[in-house]
């Protein structure tokens, strides 16, 4: 359903935000961020970036390598970028979406980011779109910002469906797609990932029709359109 | 276990190399055990190898523990042999060594005074005729056979004629005989230093413009680059060194991932770190010398070049690597490497890209399990209050950066036992033992909490943290 409600999946080529709801939700927004970068990984074997500021270690933790594992993420795959402020990580980021060597690039920052405006998220739009890498930039305690993103999404923890002991069950995610280039927004669904499959489904049907799960390369006609309306504007 | 050597303190309280660690300790008890390291001791003999260069040219390390140097015609340039000997001595104690050395006239000879002679003798034939017969260091069996024919000493063996105990034992014992008595010579192999390669570039004016001063760098890793395809290695790290006229010396260094003689790619990582420096490059009065040098080469074979332009993009993500490890430093570029414990903070823990890459796996999630690992872990666990039906059970309610959190559903424990072995005191104290609880509360934020110590056992008052969250 998430799938044809975007045209066939997200843009293997494009931008894409993620916001998160609430503080509490920062973990989720990640998460679901490189859930969709491993999605995109997995398609031809090459690497991951996760590019983070120092200091978000200090309020949200280090990324741990079996909890990574345990979601499915090919952590030989995956290179962690720790640097020294949002700059930086921009910088970084942008450097990695230019290399044809990426999958995906996630970019985790937090707070309102001035730098990252329509410039730069044009910049990150036309790398992507060159060099067929994925960039998905979570934000972080932030609130939307005019950019040149292909969506907009944001995301909150959802519920999990309890195991039968009433112990916590597989990851879900309540997705909410704020806005999408060239497609209807304002539909949110609830998403459970499955490690298993490595993909995700919707998590309020029992129905495990794979969702997102296989990230589109560009598509000639909506990306051409995605141009000139970006350049308009 | 066993004991494999052993401080000078030691072996005067009666402890013998072989002897069994427990009955080591039995005698000792304040007995300091580290574990048996070969390779590192045969490293560091190597680096002592190496040092002695500066006492003769001729130094060959004789694994597992001697350094064989060829002193003659040396001596007199340290004052004779006595005052050679004592230089040495002091230098080595100077580096926490304690160093056994012992003259002869050959080589076979001084080894054997040293690791056998005693703590005395000087290095003529009579002191290796009265050596035991350890040092022939021949096979148990030709020893034992050599004891029960009544033999003691060497000089008893040596006087016998070598047919007969050739036929009997061996030419190998002859051998040995004839080496340690110095009627075979053996050479000295010695250590070659590797030839550093440094390519220098002097100027006869003082060069001041910035591009200039690469155009000279590109020139010398394009030399370097040549030296190195006819050792058949690649750089790993490239040290500049820009010498400006009024004595200063500024130093650049650049690393790769993988060892590369490629000029472009170096050029392009130093172009980065000029660009990366605090303070930029200051040519002053102008730079009248620029050297190079490979301080780290590994070996790299030529690859095939395939006649057809390969199809596929360049899907090398190391040179991105490196070039973010040259701009942000190499603590910058990481990836996640497993260790070998359970405690979950040891379990994991991030590695530098550039460094050596270990591929131990990660435990495997059973399948239909949600994780059970959590994706961030706080280091040092954060402590929250919580409140619990019984003390050893699970949480009910927690506050945690001053916002209430109610459980609804939990799994767990999970007890995970302190790693007593790694305390000072042993299993006496081994630390409070953690129950892990995978909680949820009604939003959908899960977290991994614990409880540090066992209600009763342990501890009346056991603390709770949160250590971690999940996605």
């Amino acid at each position: 359903m998430a799938d044809r409600e975007l045209n066939g999946g997200l843009r293997a080529d494009g931008l894409h935000e993620f916001y998160a709801r609430s503080r509490q939700d920062i973990v989720a927004t990640i998460s679901f961020a490189l859930l969709i970068g491993q999605l995109c990984q997995r398609r031809d074997g090459r690497t991951l970036i996760w590019a983070r500021e120092v200091q978000a270690a200090r309020n949200g933790g280090n990324p741990y390598g079996p909890g990574l594992a345990a979601l499915g993420i090919d952590t030989r795959k995956l290179v962690l970028l720790i640097l020294p402020d949002a700059k930086a990580v921009l910088r970084a980021a942008l450097d990695a979406a230019r290399d044809a060597a990426v999958a995906a690039v996630v970019v985790e920052l937090t707070g309102r980011q001035p730098q990252l405006d329509l410039t730069a998220t044009r910049r990150f739009a036309l790398a992507a779109a060159e060099k067929d890498t994925m960039v998905l930039s979570t934000r972080l305690a932030a609130s939307p910002t005019p950019s040149a993103a292909h969506s907009r999404w944001q995301i909150a923890a959802a519920p999990s469906r309890a195991l039968d002991v009433h112990a916590p069950g597989a990851p879900a995610f309540e997705v909410e797609l704020l806005r999408q280039r060239g497609g209807r927004d304002g539909i949110s669904f609830i998403m459970e990932w499955d490690g298993d499959s490595a993909s995700f489904r919707l998590g309020n049907s029992a129905a495990t029709a794979p969702s997102l799960s296989r990230p589109r390369s560009a598509m000639a006609v909506g990306g051409a359109g995605d141009m000139r309306r970006a350049s308009a504007a | 276990m066993r004991l494999a050597a052993l401080s000078p303190q030691a072996a005067q309280r009666g402890i013998a190399c072989g002897m069994a660690l427990a009955d080591a300790r039995a005698l000792v008890p304040e007995l300091i055990s580290l574990t048996h390291d070969p390779d590192g001791d045969a490293l560091l003999l190597k680096k002592m190898a190496r040092h002695c260069i500066a006492y003769t040219p001729s130094v060959m390390p004789c694994p597992p523990r001697a350094i064989l140097l060829d002193i003659s015609g040396c001596a007199h340039l340290h004052g004779g042999e006595q005052a050679m000997e004592a230089k040495i001595i002091a230098d080595f104690s100077e580096r926490g060594h304690h160093v056994r050395l012992r003259f002869a006239y050959t080589p076979d000879a001084a080894r054997a005074l040293a690791r056998y002679g005693g703590d005395s003798g000087g290095g003529d034939n009579g002191d290796v005729r009265a050596l035991c017969l350890d040092a022939l260091e021949v096979d148990a069996a030709s020893q034992i056979a050599l004891r029960r024919a009544g033999f003691r000493t060497i000089g008893e063996l040596a006087d016998l004629p070598a047919a007969p105990l050739a036929a009997r034992f061996g030419a190998q014992l002859v051998r040995r005989i004839n080496r340690l008595m110095g009627r075979e010579d053996p050479h000295v192999v010695p250590q070659m230093p590797p030839v550093a390669i440094r390519v220098e570039l002097r100027f006869p004016e003082p060069i001041g413009r910035h591009d200039d001063a690469l155009d000279a760098i590109e020139w010398l890793i394009g030399e370097v680059a040549v030296q190195l395809a006819q050792a058949g290695r690649g750089g790993r790290a490239f040290a500049i060194s820009l010498s400006r006229s009024d004595g200063y010396v500024a130093r650049l260094m650049v690393e790769t991932g993988t060892p590369t003689r490629d000029k472009a790619l170096v050029m392009r990582l130093v172009r980065e770190r000029i660009d990366s420096l605090a303070d930029p490059l200051d040519p002053g009065f102008g730079y009248d010398s620029i050297s190079l040098c490979v301080t780290r080469a590994e070996t790299l074979d030529v690859a095939q070049r395939s006649l057809a332009p390969s199809q596929q993009p360049d899907s090398d993500v190391g040179v991105l690597l490196d070039r973010l490890a040259v701009r942000y430093g190499p603590a910058a570029t990481l990836r996640f490497a497993a260790a070998n414990s359970h405690i979950p903070e040891r379990a994991a823990y991030l590695a530098q890209v550039q460094g050596k890459a270990c591929d131990m796996p990660w435990l495997d999630n059973e399948p239909g399990e949600p994780p059970l690992r959590p994706l961030f872990l706080f280091d040092p666990p954060q402590l929250i209050d919580v409140l619990a039906a019984i003390p050893d059970g699970p949480p009910r309610r927690f506050r945690w950066r001053s916002k209430q959190y109610v459980v609804r559903f939990y799994e767990g424990p999970e007890r995970i036992a302190p790693e007593w072995w790694r305390r000072r005191d042993g299993c006496a104290n081994p630390g409070y033992s953690r129950d892990y609880y995978r909680v949820e509360d009604g939003d959908g934020h899960r977290f991994w909490l614990f409880r540090h110590g066992l209600y009763g056992r342990e501890t009346s008052q056991p603390r709770w943290y949160v250590h971690g969250l999940f996605a």
